[in-house]
């Protein structure tokens, strides 16, 4: 966990001060609403289909027992007593009043907390690997890194007013699990032959109306030249991103328009003027860094004891769970624990008030006082002794977050969809909830294996739909809310997008064609170790498509047409 | 008359902007007194305002290329960019790369949406003027500047980004924590 120093709370508190008088001048009808949008924006506050939504920044991802008590608290005070973790690892607030908000801000402030920057045409919060300084496969730890682009770009002179949104994800292990090849600027940390530490530079990724892959435009960046990279990056993109239609407005379509090759000359071009200027880093603000980090003090641990090996063997909830939601750790002795947000019947991604107390109580007897949120909306407990475990499941499973999902068809990724957001087409939480249910049986779940299944309620795709094994993005037919099925989609090294399977189908189909989809699955497999989005990768789209809508509309008109003729 | 704020105080502007006329052709150039120019007409009629008696100002407007005032920077009395949003941030890359880049040391003035909760950012990144919009309590805009008292990054107001400062101030035998 980051420490700040003196600065780092001042600028924090400052910031409240501001956006309380912005607030006061806005409520006095001094600011209008065109004017006060993006400051309002620029601090987390939207104003939604029933009341303001705030979105609260969660570093990387990375929280203290105290912030959650904190959350907590802000949900219990200001809120209907609960929270949504989102798919940037933040917390979304769905009904704070907006004279509120200065208070709110202000109790974040108390725990080293804010909402800067967590919406508008401005750097947002930087999202990395939900296991980040405890995964067996890091070659760089990212906190470090995640910490030093918080700082730099917070409160960024020069790219408060981009073009539209931006967003910086880092990884450093070997299997990405930030999702680098579809963000705005993806960053892969490395080491060179000498061991030193650099970036593999992404740029132009991104989901949404035009999902894109990421092109990579530096292989390797050692990591003095880190922040003015980015400042060459921004400024390229600050001055040549479409700003006349904000549907073409990210940097992945300016990438796109100008070719990665002439869009990387530019930002070398830029580069050369900024490199190794002011900016550049050295190891002692690296040092620095590192040092306010409080880091877990492992212990040498014995093996495992008895008592575990046991239950493993005797209590089937208790192995499905550790199958599951157990994740290797670095260090011999330890493991990293998700606690499934993803039960039938709640809204992916929320948690009450009191479970975050309680998950905050876990997190300081369990894991250092310490905890993740992860862009699938889960809760991580990343430094748990294997010997804590079945205890830990014990009180886990009491508070109803012991859900053993992970990695399957049932931890759904869902956006909060048209029961909260005003963009939304259709809903996102009862697709998710019905699914759920008919694919209730645990031991069915687990004979499906592992399934990534993502619903966005429309074409932001906050749910990242496209990078889902199945995806359902809710549009809008006539008024009517309906729904598309891609599969194919991919997360991670191998990331690709999914194709649209055909025609969109009501919300009361959705769950007979998932159920169509694993059918077939199941079917075509060639052994349980052949995942879901192997088979589509193996069969292609085409076999799913015709179990789904039948003959009839595998083949395209025209051809069918032409061969009729022949 | 817009208010004027410059080096953080409310000042007179001796300055007249001159903008394209409605039908977006040259603007009336008046033969006397100090004008700031859009920057088409001073790269189509260079020869003609260098004949004028009062001073030259030149400005930009968010999409056009600082690079192309060239050596002709030391000719100008003020350099303007314009801000037809405030939500156009382009402004802020072009004042950094006038001052950062070109060298420009006078007076760089943001004109056009002009408003108290930019003024912070726009100073760092170089502007020491502002023509603040129609409307603009003055009082209000000059406590801007003092909204934050610390800042992260490089920027023309302190080149040096605050990680270096720290080491600087250590160094010194100040306490940062």
């Amino acid at each position: 966990m980051y420490v700040y120093d003196e600065i780092d709370q001042r600028i924090v508190e400052q910031r409240v001060t501001q956006f309380r008088d912005q607030t006061r001048r806005f409520l006095a009808g001094v600011l209008s609403e065109d004017d006060f949008r993006p400051l309002r924006l620029q601090n987390g506050l939207y104003i939604q289909r029933y009341a303001p939504m705030l979105r609260v920044a969660i570093p990387y991802g990375l929280l203290s027992s105290r912030q959650l008590r904190a959350l907590a608290h802000i949900a219990r005070t200001w809120d209907k007593d609960y929270g949504h973790f989102s798919t940037r690892q933040n917390i979304q607030f769905n009904w704070p009043r907006l004279e509120d908000v200065p208070d709110i801000l202000a109790h974040l402030a108390t725990v080293q907390m804010h909402a800067i920057q967590t919406s508008g045409n401005c750097i947002r919060n930087t999202t990395t690997d939900h296991f980040a300084g405890t995964a067996p496969d890091e070659i760089v730890d990212p906190l470090v890194w995640c910490e030093l682009i918080r700082q730099w770009s917070t409160c960024h002179p020069e790219f408060a007013y981009l073009p539209r949104k931006f967003k910086i994800a880092v990884s450093g292990a070997e299997h990405d699990r930030a999702a680098v090849q579809v963000h705005d600027i993806g960053l892969q940390a490395r080491r060179d032959e000498k061991g030193e530490i650099g970036f593999r530079v992404l740029a132009g990724g991104g989901l949404g109306r035009t999902p894109i892959i990421g092109a990579v435009i530096r292989e390797f960046l050692p990591w003095q030249h880190l922040l003015t990279y980015l400042d060459a990056i921004l400024r390229v993109y600050n001055r040549y991103g479409r700003r006349d239609n904000k549907y073409r407005a990210r940097i992945k379509i300016l990438v796109k328009e100008l070719t990665p090759e002439v869009f990387r000359r530019k930002v070398e071009e830029e580069w050369i003027h900024l490199k190794d200027g002011p900016a550049t880093l050295i190891p002692e603000e690296i040092q620095r860094i590192e040092r306010r980090f409080i880091r877990p003090q492992y212990r040498k641990l014995d093996l495992p004891e008895a008592g575990y090996t046991l239950a493993l063997v005797r209590d089937n909830g208790f192995a499905n769970w550790v199958r599951r939601n157990v994740h290797p750790h670095k260090v011999a002795g330890y493991a990293a624990v998700t606690l499934s947000l993803k039960k039938t019947g709640v809204a992916p991604g929320d948690a009450s008030a009191a479970q975050m107390d309680a998950v905050a109580d876990l997190a300081d007897r369990y894991s250092f006082g310490e905890l993740r949120v992860s862009h699938e909306q889960n809760l991580i407990l990343s430094d748990v002794r294997q010997n804590d475990l079945l205890a830990l499941w014990q009180e886990a499973k009491a508070l109803g977050l012991a859900t053993p999902n992970i990695g399957l068809i049932t931890n759904i990724i869902a956006c909060p969809g048209g029961d909260f957001c005003s963009l939304a087409n259709a809903k996102s939480i009862p697709v998710a909830e019905a699914i759920q249910r008919r694919f209730d049986d645990l031991d069915y779940q687990h004979d499906i294996g592992e399934l990534d299944l993502n619903i966005s309620g429309c074409m932001n795709s906050c749910g990242h739909h496209h990078i889902g094994h199945i995806g359902i993005l809710g549009v809008d037919k006539q008024g009517q809310e309906y729904y598309q099925i891609s599969i194919g989609g991919a997360q991670g090294n191998e990331a690709s997008l999914g194709k649209v399977l055909g025609p969109s189908v009501s919300q009361a189909e959705v769950p007979d064609v998932i159920e169509k989809l694993i059918e077939l699955y199941l079917a075509r497999r060639d052994s349980e170790a052949e995942r879901f989005i192997d088979v589509v990768r193996r069969i292609g789209v085409e076999p799913f498509k015709e179990c789904v809508y039948g003959k009839s509309h595998q083949e395209p008109a025209p051809r069918s047409r032409s061969l009729a003729a022949a | 008359m817009a208010n004027l704020i410059k080096n953080r105080r409310p000042a007179a502007d001796p300055w007249q902007l001159l903008e394209p006329a409605a039908d977006g052709g040259q603007p009336v150039i008046p033969p006397h007194g100090d004008i700031i120019v859009p920057l088409v007409t001073w790269l189509e009629q260079r020869d003609t305002l260098l004949s004028r008696s009062g001073r030259l100002g030149v400005w930009l407007d968010s999409d056009e290329e600082p690079a192309l005032l060239g050596d002709d920077l030391r000719l100008f009395g003020v350099v303007a960019v314009n801000f037809s949003q405030f939500t156009d941030g382009r402004g802020y890359s072009i004042a950094r790369l006038l001052r950062e880049r070109y060298g420009w040391r006078g007076e760089l003035r943001a004109i056009g949406d002009v408003q108290r909760d930019q003024l912070f950012y726009l100073a760092r990144c170089g502007f020491d003027a502002f023509a603040l919009r129609e409307g603009e309590d003055l009082q209000s805009a000059l406590s801007a500047f003092g909204d934050f008292s610390e800042a992260y990054q490089a920027s023309v107001e302190r080149a040096q980004p605050l990680f270096r400062r720290r080491i600087l101030a250590s160094s010194d035998g100040m306490e940062w924590s």
